[in-house]
């Protein structure tokens, strides 16, 4: 008996999904068939969209490789600790290691004095004029390379800090000017590309939104109609959902590809300038989730602009008879 | 069935459509509501139909009073209602079958099911085998019979039509108003209004007249005639 009763409601859930499934899926593919029978139009909303999501991607993009440019990848920069001169080797390699463990240091180059004397014979040409010098005037040199969670100017600061509180070190050097500057304009690109995001996303949130209103109107006499025979608003409204969700796709996919076309075309210039500069740097496009959530954001803006607009449209479009 | 308790209803306009409008029809009943056009008529069906709300007094339908219906409720509660219009309101984009299957789309009606009940609705009215056609290429007397099957394929209480034969010669008029009587016969409440002096000397139904916003007169069915105050009667 109570099985029974439970395959009855179990079959009247099921009936219950099939109608819900069959009904969606309907009205979503009446919904592409719409936008398939006005191409241009379509095309139209597609590349407002898909203009209107690059632009702040792109910004994206330039931060992510100015960020990668930057000192986070451990690239062309590092800090110079000078010893205090007449350590014994014993005593300046102990100092070397003791850096080395440290937790926001990636790596420690030692010059002892000897290497440092040796290397400024065959660099500067002044070996005779050394030779005259009764002692090594040069100090024993770590050469730091600072761990990549160490990037940040204040943890770059708290570093030089640490390192000349060691009482065998004499002077630390690091030119942190640029790193600075990059770091703010790294944050400026941030914010200006989060300032455009969303004012975009507005854009696209009324794009659809006065779309999705041109279309409510020419379908008019259905939506009347409709309600008159007893349709829910959420019923009127699916369609243009739908419809909605299409554009934002389509607009998603389209930045997508202006996206990738753009990295693609830059590509070239970017690493002929690198190479100038005698890098091998290669220009970075957006990540696999980048590009995913894009087309994603495009879905859901359209889905959104199209359900406010349409809410808020059919409240007013009472029937009249 | 349908109550109407002292109703009055005044547009935003100002125009004042029912002044005191009070009377019942019972369940199963068929009534012409008749009257000059600007007594009242129209508003007194839409105000069934929940497409406007009473300014003052009661209006019942079934169980539920139109005034303390809620938004949400409205679409739920036409589907028990069906309507036919005097210009049909027809989907003219839409071939025949899917103008009488749209009730039953509306209410989620499985497709199969769709499929077997506008057949249904379409044979009731005498358009089966016309599905595939556009409402354009029928006459006004075969769009009003689509519109009729529209009004009953989702098998509503009440039926509810306003001058359903307006732009009906004689004889066609008198064809719709043979289905409405049909479907009276099995049950239906229907309430018809209508101008059509002809229409309402062949069918001895209860009348309604309506005048300055009121119920002037209500005439009883003759009680020779088809159809009566309790619904009880049928015909063939």
């Amino acid at each position: 008996m109570t099985d029974e009763k439970l395959t009855a409601i179990k079959r009247g859930f099921r009936a219950r999904l099939d109608g819900w499934l069959e009904r969606h899926a309907q009205v979503s593919v009446a919904s592409i068939g719409r936008l398939y029978s006005r191409p241009l139009a379509t095309l139209m909303v597609w590349l407002v969209i898909g203009v209107a999501l690059a632009l702040p991607a792109l910004l994206q993009v330039v931060v992510r490789n100015l960020e990668a440019v930057g000192p986070g990848q451990g690239r062309a920069y590092s800090i110079d600790v000078f010893l205090k001169p007449k350590l014994g080797t014993a005593r300046v390699q102990q100092v070397a290691e003791r850096v080395g463990a440290r937790d926001d240091v990636a790596r420690v180059e030692l010059i002892t004095a000897e290497q440092g004397l040796a290397e400024f014979r065959v660099r500067s040409g002044f070996g005779e004029a050394l030779d005259a010098l009764t002692e090594n005037p040069l100090p024993a040199t770590l050469i730091i390379t600072p761990a990549p969670n160490a990037s940040t100017t204040a943890a770059v600061a708290a570093l030089r800090k640490g390192l000349s509180q060691i009482s065998e070190v004499d002077q630390v050097v690091a030119d942190t000017q640029w790193l600075e500057r990059l770091q703010a304009l790294l944050t400026i690109s941030r914010r200006v590309s989060e300032g455009a995001g969303i004012l975009l996303a507005l854009a696209v949130l009324l794009v659809v939104g006065q779309v999705v209103r041109g279309d409510i109107e020419t379908r008019r006499a259905e939506i009347e109609v409709s309600k008159l025979l007893g349709a829910s608003d959420g019923f009127v409204r699916r369609p243009f959902l739908y419809t909605g969700l299409w554009y934002g796709l389509g607009g998603g996919l389209l930045a997508w590809l202006l996206v990738a076309v753009a990295v693609y075309l830059a590509s070239p210039g970017v690493a002929q300038v690198a190479a100038l500069y005698g890098s091998d740097f290669q220009l970075l496009g957006l990540p696999l989730l980048g590009y995913c959530s894009l087309v994603a954001t495009g879905a859901a803006l359209g889905w959104l602009g199209s359900g406010i607009a349409a809410t808020w449209r059919l409240r007013q479009l009472e029937p009249s008879v | 069935m349908i109550r109407f308790e002292g109703v009055g209803k005044r547009y935003a306009t100002g125009r004042e459509a029912l002044v005191d409008a009070s009377f019942h029809v019972n369940p199963g009943e068929m009534v012409f509501l008749t009257g000059h056009s600007g007594a009242g008529k129209s508003t007194l069906l839409k105000l069934i139909a929940a497409i406007e709300r009473p300014t003052r007094g009661e209006v019942i339908v079934g169980r539920q009073k139109i005034s303390e219906l809620a938004r949400a409720a409205v679409a739920p509660f036409r589907r028990h209602i069906g309507m036919v219009f005097q210009d049909h309101k027809l989907l003219y984009d839409r071939p025949v079958f899917d103008n009488v299957a749209l009730p039953l789309v509306v209410n989620g009606v499985p497709r199969r099911e769709i499929d077997k009940r506008v057949r249904a609705a379409l044979d009731q009215v005498g358009l089966l085998g016309r599905e595939t056609g556009f409402p354009m290429e029928l006459s006004t007397g075969e769009q009003q019979r689509v519109g009729i099957a529209r009004a009953v394929v989702s098998r509503p209480s009440i039926l509810i039509a306003d001058e359903p034969t307006g732009n009906l010669d004689p004889d066609l008029a008198i064809d719709v108003m043979g289905i409405f009587q049909r479907f009276h016969g099995v049950g239906t409440t229907v309430v018809i209004a209508t101008h059509d002096v002809h229409l309402i000397e062949r069918f001895p139904v209860r009348r309604l007249h309506l005048g300055q916003g009121r119920v002037l007169r209500d005439e009883p069915a003759a009680t020779d005639a088809v159809g009566g105050p309790t619904g009880g009667s049928h015909d063939g």
